[in-house]
């Protein structure tokens, strides 16, 4: 059924989006992600009708989006961190109204313009929130060029799920790299109506109307309360986390996307010099799998959590284990990416030399 | 004997004032349209925000769309437009009411799409939207209510504020050289090729009432052609803010606001322009 192709990161979700049989993206360019829009504007609208739209700003694009995403259509857009600042005003909008659709975040090193290389600057502003407001994204992070394709599809099944924004969050060497995939075969574009999209009122229904506008304050935390419960829900169902040789591991190294198949690859160095280490691997960043690293906490002596920023997703890896044992962190900034063997090095230094 | 005469005859001969029989089908001259939910406006008296929505419910009616119209409405005094008009209605971030309906029109190009926006949600904050929607020629029909003014958020001075013109801050009067010329965003739009249908509107006497919805009507029409975007601007009163009663406001609206922005056709599509 299906074939394997090699293909850079963006193209594959690019090619993804075409497959999983999405209505329509709005963005603007930006590196290191210019190649999602360049992509389908070559055969989107051909091969499947897909509204392929370049918009003025982010601002408009993520605007775009929560209109179409109103009439309950397959719809996304991507960008890369200064973009996705932009779009935090209309993300908290569409969170709000509960509107399912995908942003894709190629995450490029900030703060400000920054650089083009590759970064995890932006977790914290994808898995906390982002924009103003109590609100989440479901966020995954794949780590491969296959994962960049198939996470689109499971994107809108979430989106559609939980009626809530999805975010697909990678960096630039994922977007960048040429790696084999697997493509998932063509889907229909269908119409899923279900009941509250904005597409026309016939005469036997009330107006539905999209808002996050609820001016008392009773209705507003009612809002609140009926999103945080979605949110426990989700994260009741819905983590997803890849543990590697953490059975009889006394260390682990852990990161998520690009930085979990370095921390793989030290792993492996580490193992070569007789240190039992696992990986962990975070695959939604929200829902976080805490459950993992506390019971982990109980099996072995230390984590060093390796990130491409100064130290955030370690926030939370030290949350779930809550002191249990000690969590040393590794990180890289500006567009580097870290290397096995300094990884190896860190974890030598800061866990298995402190730990013992 | 006129018509009209005859037909108040006719009623005192055949109904029981009583009995109420004088409201019966065939002697409805006017009523509210079907379009509009049955709520009180909440805005100020006078306020040119609720004739306006009339006109749109009373086209909507007339057309016979309201299965087909999905409304936008602004952050601005009708923000809670979608409380009135009967049609499925998205609730914009401010200024992106145009970036919305684009979204919605591209997904659903065969429905009757329109934005109703206030002059900093259209003009100041969402003026990159509105330049390049009318220059995509989105085809969609946006309404822009035109006050001089920030209503919602009591009195702020707008880009569309007149020279002199008070407002909480301005409240010397918009000085030129410091806050810069109010934006006639409306013949800048016009001179754009996305744009089908431009013209200038208000509803400040009963005539003009009358043309204000000859223009909305023409501008939900005029979608079917696909050719373009309808911009209607219709310059209004905010008795509230410009701290008048409604009726001075009106003589204000016209001795001041309609000489900087005169009435009339801008663009119409068999290109007689002004
Ligand atoms: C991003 C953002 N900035 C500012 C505001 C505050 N705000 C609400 S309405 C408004 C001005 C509305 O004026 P106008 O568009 O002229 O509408 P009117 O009330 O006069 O009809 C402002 C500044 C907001 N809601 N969102
Ligand atoms: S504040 Fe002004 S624009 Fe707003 S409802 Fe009152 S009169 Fe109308
Ligand atoms: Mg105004």
């Amino acid at each position: 059924m299906s074939e394997a192709k090699l293909m850079k990161g963006n193209e594959a979700l690019a090619e993804a989006a075409i497959r999983a049989g999405a209505d329509a993206y709005f963005g603007y360019p930006i590196t290191p992600q210019s190649e999602v829009l360049e992509y389908l504007s070559r055969e989107a609208y051909q091969r499947t009708g897909m509204i392929i739209l370049q918009a003025e700003s982010e601002i408009a694009s993520i605007n775009m989006v929560y209109g179409a995403a109103g009439t309950g259509k397959k719809v996304m857009t991507s960008s890369s961190s200064p973009g996705i600042s932009l779009m935090q005003e209309g993300i908290s909008y569409i969170a709000c109204a509960e509107l399912p659709c995908l942003i894709v975040n190629v995450n490029r090193g900030g703060p400000g313009l920054g650089t083009i290389q590759p970064a995890q600057g932006d977790y914290f502003q994808s898995v906390k929130g982002g924009g103003h407001g109590d609100y989440h994204l479901i966020v995954l992070a794949p780590s491969t060029v296959q994962e960049m394709a198939d996470f689109v599809k499971l994107s809108f099944e979430l989106a559609f799920k939980y009626r809530n924004p999805v975010m697909i969050l990678t960096d630039g060497a994922l977007g960048q790299m040429m790696e084999k995939v697997k493509l998932f075969p063509q889907q229909p574009r269908e119409d899923i109506i279900q009941g509250w999209e904005t597409i026309g009122k016939p005469e036997d229904r009330p107006s539905n109307v999209i808002t996050s506008l609820h001016i008392q304050p009773d209705k507003m935390e009612e809002i609140n309360l009926h999103l945080q419960k979605k949110y426990r829900e989700i994260e009741k169902n819905e983590i997803r986390v890849e543990k590697i040789n953490c059975d009889d591991a006394d260390y682990i190294i852990t990161g998520y996307g690009l930085v979990a198949r370095i921390c793989q690859k030290a792993a492996e160095l580490a193992r070569d010099k007789g240190y039992k280490v696992g990986v962990v691997r975070p695959i939604t960043l929200f829902p976080f799998p805490y459950q993992t690293y506390f019971e982990l906490a109980d099996k072995v002596k230390g984590i060093l959590d390796v990130e491409m920023n100064a130290g955030q997703m370690v926030e939370d890896v030290r949350l779930a284990v809550n002191g249990k044992i000690p969590i040393e962190f590794h990180g890289r900034m500006g567009g580097i990416v870290p290397t096995p063997e300094e990884i190896l090095e860190a974890l030598e230094k800061k866990i298995i030399g402190g730990a013992e | 004997m006129n018509e009209k005469a005859l037909i108040e005859e006719d009623h005192y001969e055949n109904t029981n004032l009583r009995d109420n029989t004088i409201v019966v089908d065939e002697n409805i001259v006017y009523q509210v349209p079907k379009t509009l939910k049955d709520a009180d406006f909440h805005y100020c008296p006078g306020c040119a925000h609720s004739v306006v929505h009339r006109l749109i419910a009373e086209v909507i009616e007339e057309m016979d769309i309201q299965s087909e119209t999905i409304g936008i409405a602004p952050v601005g005094c009708a923000v809670f437009a979608y409380n009135y008009l009967d049609v499925d209605m998205t609730e914009a971030a401010h200024g992106r009411a145009s970036a919305v309906a684009t979204g919605i029109k591209r997904v659903l190009p065969d429905k009757y799409v329109f934005s109703y926006q206030g002059d900093g949600d259209l003009a100041a904050i969402g003026t990159g939207e509105t330049i390049h929607t009318c220059n995509r020629g989105e085809n969609i029909l946006i309404v822009f209510i035109n006050n001089g003014i920030y209503g919602m958020t009591g009195g702020q001075m707008a880009p569309t504020t007149l020279v002199g013109m008070k407002s909480t801050t301005s409240p010397m009067g918009r000085d030129a050289i410091t806050m810069g010329n109010p934006l006639k965003i409306t013949e800048l739009v016009a001179e754009l090729p996305g744009t089908y249908y431009v013209t200038r509107q208000a509803v400040y006497k009963p005539n003009l009432v009358r043309r204000t919805k000859k223009a909305i009507r023409k501008g939900f029409e005029l979608q079917k052609d696909k050719k373009g975007t309808c911009f209607i601007e219709v310059v209004a009163n905010c008795p509230s803010n410009w701290k008048m009663t409604p009726i001075e406001s009106n003589h204000w609206l016209e001795d001041n606001m309609i000489p900087f922005y005169p009435l009339g056709d801008i663009k119409t599509p068999d290109g007689r322009a002004k």
